[in-house]
């Protein structure tokens, strides 16, 4: 398989009164071609950070202080001059030109929000117009308005409402319209944060079958952010579970749900209710996630862990390679090949 | 006899109209919210409210607390009915039935600290002196989990985390002693890792206080961990209501089939094998004629559009609003 993604050591630090925050702490993860990457974690783990780090979009006073992120590209790279070499491009070497090259055509976002990220004076027409415009300046009119039929049938829209404006949906469809606008450059890698956490499970259930179908039309990759585990059970190929700004373990979806490793995979997978097991007793985490403008020294769970030992208040532990290639920090599992993180 | 009967209840808001609509006298339109519904809670029990966004859930949370008055039909709490009770009487009863708030965050004052957002309700009621009302409203704290209640009572909402926040909303809820709580979606803002723990806490309290609760929820997996009977709503009407296990293993009407299958399960292994409804919950200025659920449902038949079916019994507690089960 071809790795689209790569990011390696990425730290990514918010700069406050109260302090330094590490939003992201060292992250390194590999993405492979027309695969789905699950982020999981608490609210403030760093998982929206992570996400738009990917896209330069940290909001301010975020900034990445170091680490790469590599992103392979095959084709129309005129504008990516003198930056890429053998079709990979390291996206914190860009400037905010070459960004702007670069989202949207190869990398899509899709905002948590769909009721704030449309603008409410202009029709769905003419946003798929600005957005093909801005990147193709002499794309066909014709061609804009084929692109978006077909991209607007596949997510159940009715072609003829292209004409309306934001306000004349619902909050599902104007979630489809976001999708809809963010494949519209058929990008290759789309990252979609909590795209239906404000939705019904019906709605929710609807878009995430639609994205489905369209990941294999138009041969995605997928980043699915979400503190919903139930969601990216039944969508994501793998799954980060992210921590304090660092990922405590990546696993298969499969093994991941069967036999959690890190303690805190584990209690989180616990604590969600599952309908199909009623006489699941659903437990909680105790405590709450650090403050991280004062780290703690060790694992950063250790306050939390059932499990702590006297090793874990003090080093903190690596992300390291187990059976079956899963990949866990937690020295409840110490002793094998070190990943490269340290 | 039922701590809480509501008995055909309706609810519309009208659609404000524009002065060009009053000059062309255009009709008056309504929100039919919640359209002629009944159901009963026994003491003790805890009756789950769900359905999609804009289903009349809670609308109708809000009626059964008297927080706005209904268009028609009565609440009888205790035997008495309440649709129509006013001042006096009402704050009265306001005493036995509280109301718990989907945002914690919205529905605290930011700027008053949250010892007193709790005993406020004591002051309103008059109840004790202000050394009884603190004495209590510590009580209270500790109760809810926020131990010790003496250095939390002086904090503002902001100090707090989400689910110390739920907390308070739960301490202000039941610092009158109430006997009925409505709950609306309690764990819809927190984080997965403390769900539970509001659950619980929810649990906890019902268990000491003897009370009895209307949970309104969309999330069902939740709804299952908690309640005793689940009612589903679609469109101001309710389809089905069934004790939940039978409600969940054998869903009845084809809309509750459809939520069910909407679920998300946390099992990759688990796959969907029902189809989702399509298509989206109508505008309920004007509802579907007949069954409201007709141009959305798998199973529709010639009845459907043309008569609107009842919710019938169908023994065991079960009742469904659905032609199929007419026999």
């Amino acid at each position: 398989m071809t790795v689209l993604l790569r990011i390696q050591n990425l730290t990514v630090e918010y700069k406050t009164r109260r302090g330094t925050a590490r939003g992201v702490d060292n992250v390194s993860l590999e993405l492979e071609e027309n695969r789905t990457l699950g982020l999981a974690g608490e609210s403030g783990c760093g998982k929206s950070t992570l996400g738009r780090s990917i896209m330069k979009l940290v909001p301010y006073p975020g900034q990445i202080v170091s680490g790469r992120i590599e992103m392979l590209l095959h084709d129309h790279v005129k504008y990516l001059k003198g930056v890429i070499e053998r079709g990979i491009v390291n996206i914190i070497d860009l400037n905010e030109d070459q960004m702007r090259g670069l989202r949207g055509k190869e990398i899509a976002y899709i905002f948590q929000d769909p009721m704030t990220s449309l603008n409410p004076m202009i029709t769905i027409e003419t946003h798929f117009k600005e957005i093909m415009k801005a990147h193709y300046p002499d794309i066909e009119e014709e061609e804009i308005i084929g692109r978006a039929y077909e991209i607007l049938d596949g997510l159940g829209i009715l072609p003829e409402r292209i004409t309306d404006y934001p306000h004349q949906f619902s909050g599902g469809m104007r979630q489809r319209v976001m999708i809809g606008l963010g494949l519209a450059l058929r990008p290759k890698l789309l990252i979609a944060d909590e795209p239906t956490t404000s939705l019904d499970v019906i709605v929710e259930a609807q878009i995430l079958e639609e994205v489905a179908e369209l990941k294999d039309v138009f041969n995605l990759t997928m980043i699915l952010i979400t503190h919903n585990l139930g969601v990216l059970a039944q969508t994501a190929d793998d799954i980060a579970i992210m921590y304090a700004g660092r990922v405590m373990e990546l696993s298969s979806t499969e093994s991941l749900f069967d036999d959690p490793l890190h303690p805190y995979a584990k209690a989180l997978l616990e604590s969600v209710p599952d309908v199909t097991h009623p006489e699941k007793k659903l437990s909680w985490i105790p405590g709450a996630p650090p403050d991280l403008t004062d780290p703690i020294p060790g694992c950063m769970y250790n306050p939390r862990c059932p499990h702590a030992m006297d090793i874990c208040r003090t080093v903190q532990p690596d992300l390291i390679t187990v059976d079956g290639g899963r990949l866990v920090a937690c020295h409840l599992f110490g002793g094998e090949k070190s990943h490269g993180t340290s | 006899m039922a701590l809480v009967e509501v008995r055909n209840i309706k609810k519309y808001f009208p659609v404000t109209k524009g002065i060009i609509d009053a000059l062309l006298a255009r009709e008056e339109e309504f929100v039919r919210a919640v359209d002629g519904i009944s159901f009963e809670i026994e003491k003790g029990e805890v009756l789950g409210l769900a359905g999609e966004s804009g289903s009349g859930k809670t609308t109708t949370g809000r009626l059964c607390v008297r927080l706005i008055r209904p268009t028609e039909g009565e609440i009888i709490y205790n035997g008495k009915d309440i649709a129509k009770l006013k001042g006096k009487e009402l704050r009265s009863i306001r005493r036995r039935i509280q109301f718990t708030f989907q945002d914690p965050t919205s529905s605290l004052n930011p700027r008053l600290k949250i010892g007193d957002a709790i005993g406020d309700a004591l002051r309103l009621q008059g109840i004790g002196s202000t050394e009884e009302r603190k004495e209590r409203t510590e009580d209270v704290l500790e109760r809810v989990g926020l131990s010790p209640a003496k250095s939390f009572y002086n904090r503002l909402p902001h100090q707090l985390s989400g689910g110390q926040k739920q907390r308070v909303v739960f301490g202000r809820a039941i610092i009158l002693n109430p006997e009925f709580v409505v709950t609306d979606e309690p764990v819809a803002m927190v984080d997965v890792s403390i769900k539970a723990q509001i659950l619980d806490l929810m649990m906890d309290l019902k268990k000491e206080l003897d009370l009895t609760y209307l949970f309104i929820s969309h999330d069902l997996a939740t709804s299952r961990h908690v309640c005793d009977r689940i009612a589903i709503m679609y469109l101001g009407k309710i389809v089905e209501v069934a004790d939940k296990d039978r409600i969940y293993e054998d869903p009845l009407h084809p809309y509750a089939v459809g939520l069910m299958s909407a679920i998300p399960i946390p099992d990759p292994k688990v796959k969907k094998t029902e189809a989702v409804p399509r298509g989206e919950i109508p505008s309920p200025i004007n509802p579907p004629s007949g069954c409201r659920f007709h141009p959305r449902c798998p199973k529709v038949f010639e009845r459907c559009p043309n008569e609107e079916p009842e919710l019938r019994n169908l023994g065991n507690g079960r009742q469904v609003a659905c032609h199929l089960y007419d026999y």
